[in-house]
C-alpha cells in the first residue's frame, strides 16, 4: 500500500508529529511505502534544524530526517505556510523540501491512502 | 471507513459529533488523548456500548493507553499497537477527526 | 496507478479567526480546485460559523475570508454540505450564510464520507 501523510501540527506542543512518526515506522516495517509526508499549518516547523531539544528528549526534526532518507521519501513543507512561519531553505533538515499545495494534491491523487495527523 | 479520534471526550465533543456521522460497520480508533473515552467506568461507557451495538468495532491505541496509565478499558473495546493501526488503514479509507 | 478522478472531501470543523485552520484550509481547497478532482466541503460544528454573513474583521487586524467561499463556484466547487444539527443548535438558518449550501442530515453526510478516497479535516 502506498501512503501519503499530511501533518498539520508542529512538534512538541502536540502529539500529532509523534503519532505520525510511529505510524510511518510501523507502516514501513510492514512493507508499505511512505510516499511523502506533507507539512501544513504549524506542521511546517517540524523540519527546522534549528531546534535543539534536551539530550534526554527525542529530536523530532532529526528523527524525521533520518526516517525520510533511509526510506527514500521526502518531508515536504508547504511554501505558503512556511513563509508565514519563517521556514525557508536555509533552516531545512536533510530529506526535506519546500513545495506547493499542488504537490499535496498529487500526493492525494497518486496514493492508496492520505492520512491526516494534527490537533 | 476508519474514523480516528484524538481528543479527550471530557474536553471536546469530537467523539459525540463523530458518532452522529458514523455509518454501520465503520470502525472507530481512539488515539492520543482520545483514548480517555474508553477507560472503564467513565461516563462515556454507554455511548461506547451503543456504538458497539450498531456493529461499529471500537479500538484504542495501546501505546497511548499505556502512556496515560489506562489499564481497564470498556468491554468490547480492542486495543491495537501501531502495527494494528496500519492494518486498519490497509482495510479502510481513513477519516481523521481532528 | 489509479487514474480515475479522486473524491476528496474537506471538512470544516472550526470557527474562523480564533485559529488559522479554516483560513489555511480554504487556501488548500482553492489550489486543489484547479486539479479537477471531485471536491466537496462539509461544514460541521463550529465550521458553520465560517460561512456566517456580516463578518467584519477590521477590528481584530486579521484578513477576513468568508467572501472567498463565494469564489468556489467559479472553480466548479459546488458541493457544499452543512450539517443541519450544527446549524440549528447555533441558532442559524441558511439565510445567515454567505453562500448557497445543501443543509443535510448527519447520516447523509456520513454516507458521503464513506464514498471518499480522501477526507481532510481543517
Amino acid at each position: 500500500m502506498n501512503i501519503g501523510i499530511l501533518l498539520k501540527e508542529g512538534p512538541y506542543n502536540h502529539q500529532a508529529s509523534d503519532t505520525a512518526y510511529k505510524f510511518a515506522e510501523a507502516a514501513i516495517a510492514k512493507g508499505h511505502k511512505i510516499d511523502a509526508v506533507f507539512l501544513y499549518n504549524d506542521g511546517v516547523t517540524n523540519v527546522t534544524k534549528l531546534g535543539d531539544p534536551p539530550q534526554d528528549d527525542r529530536n523530532i526534526a532529526a528523527r524525521w530526517s533520518e526516517l525520510a532518507q533511509k526510506n527514500d521519501f521526502k518531508v515536504l513543507a508547504c511554501i505558503a505556510a512556511s513563509k508565514r512561519r519563517g521556514i525557508n531553505d536555509d533552516v531545512l533538515i536533510e530529506g526535506s523540501e519546500i513545495t506547493g499545495l499542488g504537490t499535496l494534491t498529487d500526493i492525494a491523487i497518486r496514493n492508496d491512502r492520505l492520512l491526516t495527523f494534527g490537533d | 471507513m476508519l474514523h480516528t479520534i484524538n481528543k479527550s471526550p471530557f474536553e471536546n465533543n469530537t467523539f459525540v459529533t463523530c458518532v452522529r456521522f458514523l455509518q454501520p460497520g465503520d470502525p472507530v480508533l481512539f488515539i492520543e488523548d482520545g483514548v480517555y473515552a474508553v477507560q472503564a467506568g467513565n461516563r462515556f461507557g454507554a455511548l461506547i456500548q451503543s456504538v458497539l451495538k450498531k456493529n461499529n468495532p471500537v479500538y484504542a491505541l495501546k501505546p497511548d493507553l499505556d502512556a496515560r496509565g489506562i489499564s481497564a478499558i470498556a468491554e468490547g473495546v480492542k486495543s491495537v499497537d501501531y502495527a494494528g493501526f496500519v492494518d486498519l488503514v490497509e482495510e479502510h479509507q481513513v477519516n481523521s477527526w481532528l | 496507478m489509479d487514474t480515475d478522478i479522486k473524491k476528496i472531501m474537506h471538512v470544516m470543523r472550526r470557527a474562523p479567526h480564533g485559529s488559522i485552520y479554516t483560513y489555511e484550509g480554504l487556501e488548500m481547497i482553492l489550489i486543489m480546485a484547479a486539479y479537477e478532482q471531485d471536491l466537496s466541503l462539509a461544514f460541521i460544528g463550529d465550521g458553520v460559523y465560517a460561512l456566517k454573513k456580516n463578518q467584519d474583521t477590521a477590528g481584530i487586524g486579521i484578513k477576513g475570508f468568508s467572501r472567498t467561499f463565494m469564489a468556489l463556484e467559479g472553480y466548479d466547487v459546488e458541493k457544499l454540505y452543512v450539517d443541519r444539527q450544527s446549524l440549528e443548535e447555533r441558532g442559524l438558518t441558511e439565510d445567515d450564510l454567505v453562500v448557497d449550501v445543501e443543509v443535510m442530515e448527519a447520516s447523509e453526510i456520513g454516507r458521503l464520507m464513506t464514498e471518499q478516497d480522501v477526507v481532510i479535516h481543517h
